[in-house]
Order: structure tokens, then C-alpha cells, then sequence
């Protein structure tokens, strides 16, 4: 019975609204479409493009990306394990060379800034990934019939059923009202 | 084609980047085409030939890896030759592909979206192929992992205060971070590659490489601050590598060696022979593809432009360093450098200055900076002479040091040069490959410099109120940073240069 009712909801889930998804054939349009749907006071919406179109954060309004802190921090990690690691090798077994002090710091400032940089690269690299929640074996989004175009020439925006404004009739007329083509209620 | 891009480089306007008429759907069909299309036989052919080279390369490093160093030309006074030469020559080739994909794109260099891809790879499978040489010139191969402050049961540690351990870091880094930077380039493309996939296996390997990637703008924002942030740190590192790279040399004592204007010397030198690869590489490659529309002759003539002012800065060096052994009154470095230019090597020498310092000041020439031919012909020079460079630096300066009684005159065994020639092979095979499975040119890249790419484009396709709206948000917004105000000039820019367009 248990497990009769799990797959009743898994089914319910299955067929919950995604959101509403169209797309334009030039960024402008999308630009516009996302300042509207921004001014409307819709919050959870998104464009798919096949490139970053600049400035459509500003239509969107969406706060600017934390990457640089993530970066910043790893760089730190980096430096510190670089000086970690030159100053623990140089003083468990000491080359002295030139009568120079064994922790001759001035000669470990190359090690050091790479290991800077490989450390905010990996951080870069993975902490991306990981803001933006990728790698995902699917995503509602797909569901939409043209949705190969999203990687080519089409400019979609989709608004997610979760947005408190969201209103399956008055999204879509506000869409349509826009110009968005093919406008599809796709499932989670 | 040709007569148009050259008629378009007027000052004041701008050659566009990307010729035909294209629209976004042009530019995907047309790079991933390349990779969706049959194999045809002329890439088999050429497979088939860097396969055989890179056998030989197998061949000369089995043989030794069995017999040792001694099958190598060197002897006790030349300790390092063709090995180290292969070595430097190979990581500066690499060096174009970063200062394309992440200096240029600091500098707002719009023209790199098209070359960039291409580059980058060469730039991982250029430092493949030097990474060779150290890791061989070991001798025992099976202990190169010495090379790394790994912990181990005789408790012995590196030397951290060697500039050999820094370039192990340098390359090491250096090669991760290009890999890194590569693949992030990488991931939207091979999104578009997955949703144009036909069979079932091409759909599942793409999707798994291209990570789910769906163009989402939340997802751009992160992804073009890393992009930033990547181009930031490969700047300061692609520096760094062959700063590090010439201080094998210059932090030893050698006459001829221990030279403060190694550093800029050595960068100027890789970024030289670099772009003369890329030159090499993509007149062949754009025409074998039918990528003329996207790497322009307005690209190939800007590389050449990188060649002329490169190549001046070399000459400036090998001059320089007369200037200083001249004035710095030392009698060991005076002679090294009268028996480089004048000793057994002075045809090595000559070959140098041929190749790098004159060859390249007929760019100066309009006409040949935009003839493929002669951009083609002065890119192998270019090549050839940046090998002799790096042969002239190593060779000339150990061949007679300071006891006349060891002075010797160095020849290549015959394994010193399969091994050279065999990591061309390596090099080949590689690019080939690249070219045939991945999307040579960055397509995301390029749709985003089109002149359609631009929100303010469409201005006249939609009403009038949405026009006002955004001029209103971006004059509010712009105050905000100056990013934002950059590129809010560069619109209005734009904007002017249309009006001045349409009035003419």
C-alpha cells in the first residue's frame, strides 16, 4: 500500500508544472521580454541563450556572481599550503646551499605563486560547477520541443511555476503579449 | 572576400569579425559541421602519416628507456642540447595559445573568438610534447615522479631552492590550468553539439562532457565571472612559465646564461613563435574547413602584426645582450658571445637572426601581411629560427667553457632527431584529432561578437517604450561600476558610428 502510494506521488510530481517557456529570435527582444517580466514583479524566471548576452542581468535583476570570493579564498588556501609545504620540506631535510638560511623564503616565491594559481583555478573550475549546480542529467527545461535551439539561435525564457505570481492563463497572455514563440507549460 | 575585409580596415571602422552575412544558425552549422560530417580521406591520410611520426617518437623513447642517456648526442661538456631545445621550443608554441585566449581577452581583443579554440589546444598539446623531454631526460623514466615532493621511505625531499623544481611546478600548473580553461571554453559547444547529436551514442557521450549545460543566464553569469577570472590568472601564469622556463638558464652562471634580460626575453620569444604556430596551423586549417568567413585575413594579418612587433623585440634582445657583454667588461661573456656570433655555430647563429629578426620585418608590407603564401612561408621561418634560438642559447654557450681542454663541438645522435621529429608526430595527432571530434572555433564565442549579438540591436523591431525603458535603466545603472560604464560608451559608440553610417 506504502509503495502504491509513493508511486501515486511520484506520478503527481510528474505531471506538476515546470513553468511556462517561449523563446525570441533576437536578444533584444528577450532583453525586453525579461525587463517586463522583472517589472511585473515575477522573481523566479530564467533565459536560456545560446551566448551570454550582456546586460540581461540588469533586465533580470539578478545579484552579481560570488565566484570572485570562492577564487579568492582557494588562492589563500593555495599560498598558505605552498608555504606550508616549502618551509616544513626546506626544515625536515635541509640542502644548505651557499651558507644560505635553510627557509630561504626568496627562493620559494615561484612555487609559491603557482600554487597560488593552481589552487584558484581548481577553485574557479569546480566552484562554477558547483554554484550552477552542473553536472545534472536533466532538467525540466529540455522538456521543451525547439529546446535544441536554446544551444543555437533562440532566446527562450521560462518562468517557473514556483514564482508566487505565477498564473498558468495570465503568465502565458503576458508572454504572448511580449511575442514569445511556442509558448509550452512544460513538466517537472 | 579578401578585397572587402582589406577595404573595411579604414580607421575609425572596424573589420568585421565575421564575413558572409552569417546568422547564429550559419555559424553553428558551419563549426559544427566540421565535426557532425563523414571522415574524409585527406584527414585519414594525414592521421595515417602523424600516427607513423609519433611511432618513431615511441620508438626513440623505448630505445631510451632500454639503452639510457647515452644514445643521445650529449657528452660531458654539452650536458643539455636538442633535448632541451625540443623542450623550450615546444612550451613557447604553447604560450600563443594562452596570450590569445586569456591576455586578448583582458584586452577586450574581440578578433580572438575565432582563433582562441584552436589555440588553446595547441597550447595543451604543445606542452605534451615538451613534457617529454624532462620527463625523458631523467634517464630513469620510472622515477620521475622524484620530481614531486612526494613522500617516500628514504625521507628525502626536492630541492625547493633549484629553478628545475620551479619549472616542474610551473609546467605542472601550467598545463593543468590550460586544461582547465580549455574545457570550461569547451562545455557550451558541446551542449550545442548534444542537441544537434542524430545517433544515440554521440547524444550520451556529449551529454555527459557537456555536463547538462542549458545556456541558462543564471548559469552565463557565473560562468562568463569564471571565464574572467581564468583569462586573469592564465595572464600572470603564462608569464610566470617562461620567466621560470629562462631561469634554467639565467640563475645559473654560464656566460651566456646569467642574464638579467632572460625573463622578458624569453616570454617576448614564446609569444613570437607561438602565433607564428597558430599562422602555420590556421591558414591550413581555415582552408582545409571552409572557415575562411570566420577566421578572416583581418585575423591571420593581425597575428602577423603580433609576429612583426614580437619578433622587433627578440631582435632588440639579441642585440641588447651584445650591448652588456661589450659593457659589462666580463672576458668570459665577451667571448661567449663573439664565438656564438663567429665561432663553429656561427651558421646556427646567422640562421637565427634570419629567421627571427629579419624574415618577419617584411610584414611591414601591407601586401605581404595579408598573402597567405607569404604569411605561411615567413610562419615556418619564424618556426624554424625560434628552434635555432633556443639551440643557440643552450648549445653555443656549454660547447666551449672554461677549460679549453673539454671544449668539444656537439652532433646530434640520430635519436636526437627522431625524437624531435617524433614529437611532432605527438603534436599532430593531437591537433588532428582536436579537429576532427571538437568544434575548432568557439561557437558560443563567436555568435556573442556578431553584430546581431547586441540587445541594442533590435532597437527598431520592437515599440518604442521598451526602447526608453532600457536607456533609462542603463543610464541608472550605469553610474553603478565602471564595467558597466565601458560598456555603456562602447554602445552609444556604436550607436554613432550607425548614425555616421547611414548618413553617409
Amino acid at each position: 500500500m506504502d509503495k502504491a502510494h509513493r508511486h501515486e506521488e511520484l506520478e503527481e510530481e510528474a505531471a506538476k508544472p515546470f513553468g511556462l517557456m517561449g523563446y525570441f529570435l533576437t536578444p533584444g527582444e528577450l532583453m525586453h521580454a525579461c525587463e517586463k517580466l522583472k517589472n511585473a514583479g515575477y522573481k523566479d524566471f530564467d533565459a536560456q541563450t545560446p551566448f551570454p548576452v550582456h546586460g540581461l542581468e540588469k533586465a533580470m535583476g539578478l545579484p552579481p556572481s560570488k565566484m570572485p570570493w570562492i577564487v579568492l579564498a582557494c588562492g589563500a588556501t593555495g599560498l598558505l599550503s605552498a608555504i606550508a609545504l616549502t618551509a616544513f620540506v626546506s626544515l625536515d631535510y635541509p640542502l644548505v646551499i651557499s651558507g644560505k638560511p635553510a627557509f630561504s623564503y626568496q627562493a620559494y616565491i615561484p612555487v609559491m605563486f603557482e600554487l597560488t594559481v593552481l589552487f584558484s583555478a581548481f577553485g574557479a573550475f569546480f566552484g562554477m560547477w558547483g554554484i550552477n549546480r552542473l553536472p545534472m542529467f536533466y532538467h525540466p527545461s529540455m522538456k521543451h520541443p525547439s529546446f535544441p535551439r536554446a544551444t543555437d539561435d533562440a532566446f527562450f525564457v521560462t518562468v517557473e511555476a514556483k514564482d508566487p505570481k505565477y498564473d498558468a492563463s495570465k503568465t502565458r497572455k503576458l508572454l504572448e503579449e511580449l511575442g514569445a514563440r511556442e509558448i509550452v507549460e512544460v513538466t517537472e | 572576400m579578401t578585397t572587402a575585409a582589406l577595404q573595411e580596415d579604414t580607421p575609425g571602422k572596424r573589420a568585421p569579425l565575421v564575413l558572409g552575412h552569417r546568422d547564429f544558425n550559419a555559424v553553428t552549422e558551419t563549426v559544427a559541421g566540421i565535426v557532425e560530417k563523414k571522415t574524409t580521406p585527406s584527414w585519414l591520410v594525414l592521421l595515417g602519416l602523424a600516427v607513423s611520426v609519433l611511432l618513431i617518437l615511441l620508438g626513440s623513447l623505448g630505445k631510451l628507456v632500454a639503452e639510457g642517456l647515452g644514445i643521445w648526442g650529449l657528452n660531458n661538456t654539452v650536458f643539455w642540447a636538442w633535448d632541451i631545445t625540443g623542450f623550450v621550443f615546444w612550451i613557447g608554441i604553447g604560450h600563443a595559445g594562452t596570450l590569445i585566449s586569456a591576455i586578448l581577452f583582458l584586452f577586450r581583443q574581440k578578433w580572438r573568438t575565432s582563433i582562441n579554440r584552436a589555440a588553446e589546444a595547441m597550447t595543451i598539446f604543445a606542452v605534451m610534447s615538451a613534457a617529454i623531454y624532462p620527463v625523458f631526460h631523467v634517464g630513469r623514466v620510472w622515477f620521475a615522479y622524484w620530481l614531486f615532493p612526494i613522500p617516500n621511505q628514504m625521507s628525502m625531499w626536492p630541492n625547493f631552492k633549484s629553478p628545475l623544481l620551479w619549472d616542474v611546478f610551473a609546467i605542472s600548473t601550467y598545463a593543468t590550468v590550460s586544461i582547465l580553461f580549455w574545457y570550461v571554453g569547451l562545455v557550451p559547444d558541446l551542449a550545442t553539439l548534444r542537441d544537434r547529436a542524430t545517433t544515440k551514442v554521440r547524444s550520451i557521450v556529449l551529454g555527459i562532457f557537456s555536463l547538462g549545460w542549458r545556456g541558462s543566464h543564471r548559469n552565463w553569469l557565473n560562468y562568463e565571472k569564471t571565464y574572467l577570472i581564468l583569462a586573469g590568472l592564465s595572464t600572470p601564469l603564462v608569464l610566470s612559465v617562461h620567466t621560470i622556463v629562462s631561469f634554467d638558464f639565467a640563475v645559473s652562471i654560464m656566460p651566456g646564461w646569467h642574464t638579467t634580460i632572460f625573463p622578458p626575453y624569453f616570454v617576448a620569444g614564446a609569444i613570437f613563435s607561438g602565433f607564428a604556430m597558430v599562422v602555420s596551423l590556421m591558414v591550413l586549417a581555415r582552408k582545409a574547413y571552409g572557415l575562411e568567413g570566420l577566421i578572416t585575413i583581418k585575423h591571420l594579418e593581425n597575428m602577423n602584426k603580433i609576429i612583426l612587433l614580437t619578433g622587433t623585440m627578440v631582435g632588440y634582445a639579441y642585440a641588447i645582450e651584445y650591448f652588456i657583454a661589450w659593457y659589462g667588461g666580463n672576458e668570459y661573456e665577451r667571448f661567449a658571445f663573439i664565438n656564438r656570433a663567429f665561432g663553429p655555430y656561427k651558421w646556427a647563429y646567422w640562421t637565427m637572426w634570419s629567421c627571427n629578426v629579419f624574415s618577419p620585418q617584411l610584414f611591414w608590407f601591407k601586401r605581404i601581411r595579408t598573402s597567405i603564401p607569404a604569411m605561411f612561408v615567413i610562419s615556418i621561418f619564424v618556426n624554424i629560427g625560434m628552434w635555432f634560438e633556443r639551440f643557440v642559447i643552450i648549445v653555443t654557450s656549454l660547447h666551449r667553457d672554461y677549460i679549453p681542454s673539454s671544449w668539444t663541438y656537439f652532433r646530434p645522435s640520430l635519436f636526437d632527431i627522431s625524437t624531435f621529429l617524433g614529437s611532432f608526430g605527438l603534436f599532430f595527432t593531437l591537433f588532428l584529432l582536436f579537429l576532427r571530434f571538437l568544434p575548432a572555433v568557439a561557437i558560443s564565442e563567436v555568435k556573442g561578437v556578431m553584430p546581431q549579438a547586441d540587445p541594442h540591436a533590435g532597437h527598431d523591431d520592437h515599440g518604442h517604450d521598451a526602447h526608453d525603458d532600457h536607456h533609462e535603466e542603463a543610464s541608472a545603472k550605469a553610474d553603478e561600476s565602471e564595467d558597466e560604464g565601458d560598456e555603456g560608451e562602447e554602445a552609444s559608440d556604436d550607436a554613432e558610428k550607425d548614425e555616421e553610417e547611414s548618413r553617409g
